[in-house]
């Protein structure tokens, strides 16, 4: 019998959209149950917006003072004391899934699957490798328990439209207290998430500057996108590291992408593989990103994003 | 305080790499090879710990087959005291590379082991997460600035809503991201150095660490193409376009 758990990523407030699509990923392993476990330190709101996701049987909520900022070191022992009712422990293959699950795993005695982004049955998955260069089809031994992260560009969000159970349960682990939060900083928060956001405006290195990067802040707000930026662009300093798209950093699946002034290094490309439409606007018409656009403007991008933005808006 | 180091012989990041025709792999006959990129900007940073004074000696460690001894004499020259090789004869999954440090881990009892946050070939993003747990100490993965203060370490790290920092105290696992800092350049002396500094080999069996069961590998595939693309001629055909399909 196989029963799946997923861990909830969520901010305190709302459940991040990449559990959805996590949710999303599990249901083509036709387990017989779908259970969803929260850890924070107020739960209800989390959970009231968990157990509205379709194809959820029961959501597990764990409230405590220490799930404020969890981190990985106090979030696995949980999780492994839960672990024995499941054959698969789930977790969306972002930063906070990233960083715990393979913590879990390990406790389990198990390698982890990560980045699943085609399930082919219960114990058998496509994941890419090298930068989504070659794609791997891996099978997960049968007598061990599956343990791994769901690449959320390649799944849909599952509706709302659920209506799962709540339960409430006790923590079972201590606070290790080796490991402490200070605090974490973002961006304004201002325009749509960039991991979820149906339109994205990215720029690269050949803006030249934070100030030039104001022109795509500017397109995008003019088509309520979201920022995105190459690799280049982000170490060049023109903008922080959240909005790097790449093997390294986000991997995204918009309605449509623009890509501006990027070359599209392989390691860029493997960010936007998933994306619906790719548009490109370059002034090399040789760069690899018109290799993969399907919408290419061979130009100066300086002259171009002004015009494009006053043509929309 | 020691530091262990790892290093993962990969494909370097500059080849296209390709499926073989057949479908029983990636090419990598003639292949250049290197050091993971993640790993080397975790090499120099535990360098430049050492040459602080936080730390004494800084450890190279590469699991594999001969063949990555080279990649160990390219840490050895970027500054490596000494490196220990482990010889296997596979290639070794995550969790038992984990457990591989786990052992290392009681023979040289470091303050920190620092490893890339992921590979470029596998791209599993798992080692160092697992060592964490199979030595119950502290995680710092995707560090981009890491600063030490006697027992304890200051760690920002890039996650998806920017910069989170941790305080650890140590001994602990650490994990590089890409904007942690930009690796040296190894010098002609250095190589020649390198040559003298010690490198012991450890078979794996020798480690006494349990059989790890993998995951099978069943297929290869080229990633699917994306379909032939249009260029337009101005921006209003661009918009044009979009508005077609729906997107504007």
């Amino acid at each position: 019998m196989n029963k799946i758990l997923i861990i909830a990523e969520h901010d305190g407030q709302n459940l991040n959209p990449a559990t959805a699509k996590t949710v999303s990923g599990a249901r083509p392993m036709s387990a017989d149950a779908i259970d969803l476990v929260i850890f924070a330190d107020s739960v209800s709101e989390v959970a009231r917006q968990a157990a509205a996701l379709e194809g959820v049987d029961r959501v597990l909520t764990v409230e405590g003072d220490d799930f404020a900022h969890p981190t990985a070191a106090r979030l696995a022992p949980e999780v492994v004391a839960m672990a024995s009712d499941y054959s698969h422990v789930l977790a969306p293959s972002t930063t906070f899934g990233k960083d715990l699950l393979p913590r879990i795993a390990a406790l389990l005695g198990v390698n982890q699957v990560s980045d699943i982004m085609e399930v082919i049955d219960a114990r058998t998955f496509k994941r890419p490798i090298y930068a989504g260069n070659a794609i791997i089809t891996v099978k997960v031994p049968d007598g061990s328990k599956v343990v791994a992260t769901i690449r959320t560009a390649s799944f849909a969000a599952v509706k709302d439209g659920g209506s799962a159970s709540v339960e409430s349960l006790s923590a079972q682990a201590e606070d290790p207290g080796h490991t402490r939060f200070v605090k974490v900083e973002g961006s304004d928060g201002e325009g749509p998430d960039l991991a979820s956001a149906p339109r994205v405006v990215s720029g690269g290195r050949a803006l030249g500057s934070s100030e030039n990067f104001d022109i795509i802040f500017s397109l995008a707000k003019s088509m309520g996108a979201a920022v995105g930026a190459s690799r280049a662009a982000v170490d060049a300093g023109y903008v922080p590291n959240e909005l790097q798209v790449g093997q390294t950093g986000k991997i995204i699946a918009p309605d449509v992408y623009f890509a501006i002034g990027i070359s599209g290094a392989i390691q860029h490309l493997t960010g936007i593989k998933d994306a619906g439409t790719i548009v490109a606007i370059n002034k090399d018409a040789e760069a690899p990103i018109f290799e993969v656009a399907d919408i290419g403007l061979v130009g100066d991008l300086f002259a171009i994003v002004p015009e494009l933005e006053k043509a929309i808006s | 305080m020691k530091i262990l180091v790892a290093i993962k012989r990969v494909v370097d990041y500059n080849v296209r790499v390709r499926v073989k025709s057949d479908g029983s792999g990636v090419e990598t006959d003639g292949v250049k090879m290197s050091i993971n990129p993640f790993d080397e900007i975790a090499l120099e940073e535990a360098l430049r710990i050492r040459e602080k004074g936080q730390a004494d000696e800084v450890i190279a460690v590469s699991i594999g087959g001969a063949e990555v001894q080279q990649q160990l004499r390219t840490a050895l020259a970027m500054g490596a005291d000494r490196a220990i090789h482990i010889d296997s004869e596979s290639a070794v999954q995550p969790l038992t590379a984990a457990r591989v440090f786990r052992a290392l881990v009681d023979k040289e009892e470091p303050g920190i082991v620092f490893l890339g946050k992921q590979a470029i070939d596998d791209d599993c993003n798992q080692t160092g997460q697992m060592l964490a747990a199979l030595w119950d100490r502290p995680q710092a993965t995707f560090a981009s600035k890491v600063e030490l203060d006697g027992s304890k370490a200051t760690v920002a790290r890039e996650v998806d809503a920017g910069l989170e920092t941790l305080e650890i105290d140590l001994p602990a696992v650490m994990t590089s991201d890409l904007r942690l800092n930009e690796p040296r350049f190894v010098k002609l002396p250095d190589i020649m150095k390198a040559k003298r500094k010690p490198l012991d080999t450890i078979a794996i069996g020798d480690l006494g660490i349990e059989d790890a069961v993998n995951l099978e590998t069943v297929a290869w595939e080229p990633p699917p193409k994306r379909g032939g693309g249009i260029k337009v001629e101005s921006v209003s055909d661009l918009v044009t376009n979009l508005k077609d399909r729906g997107l504007l």
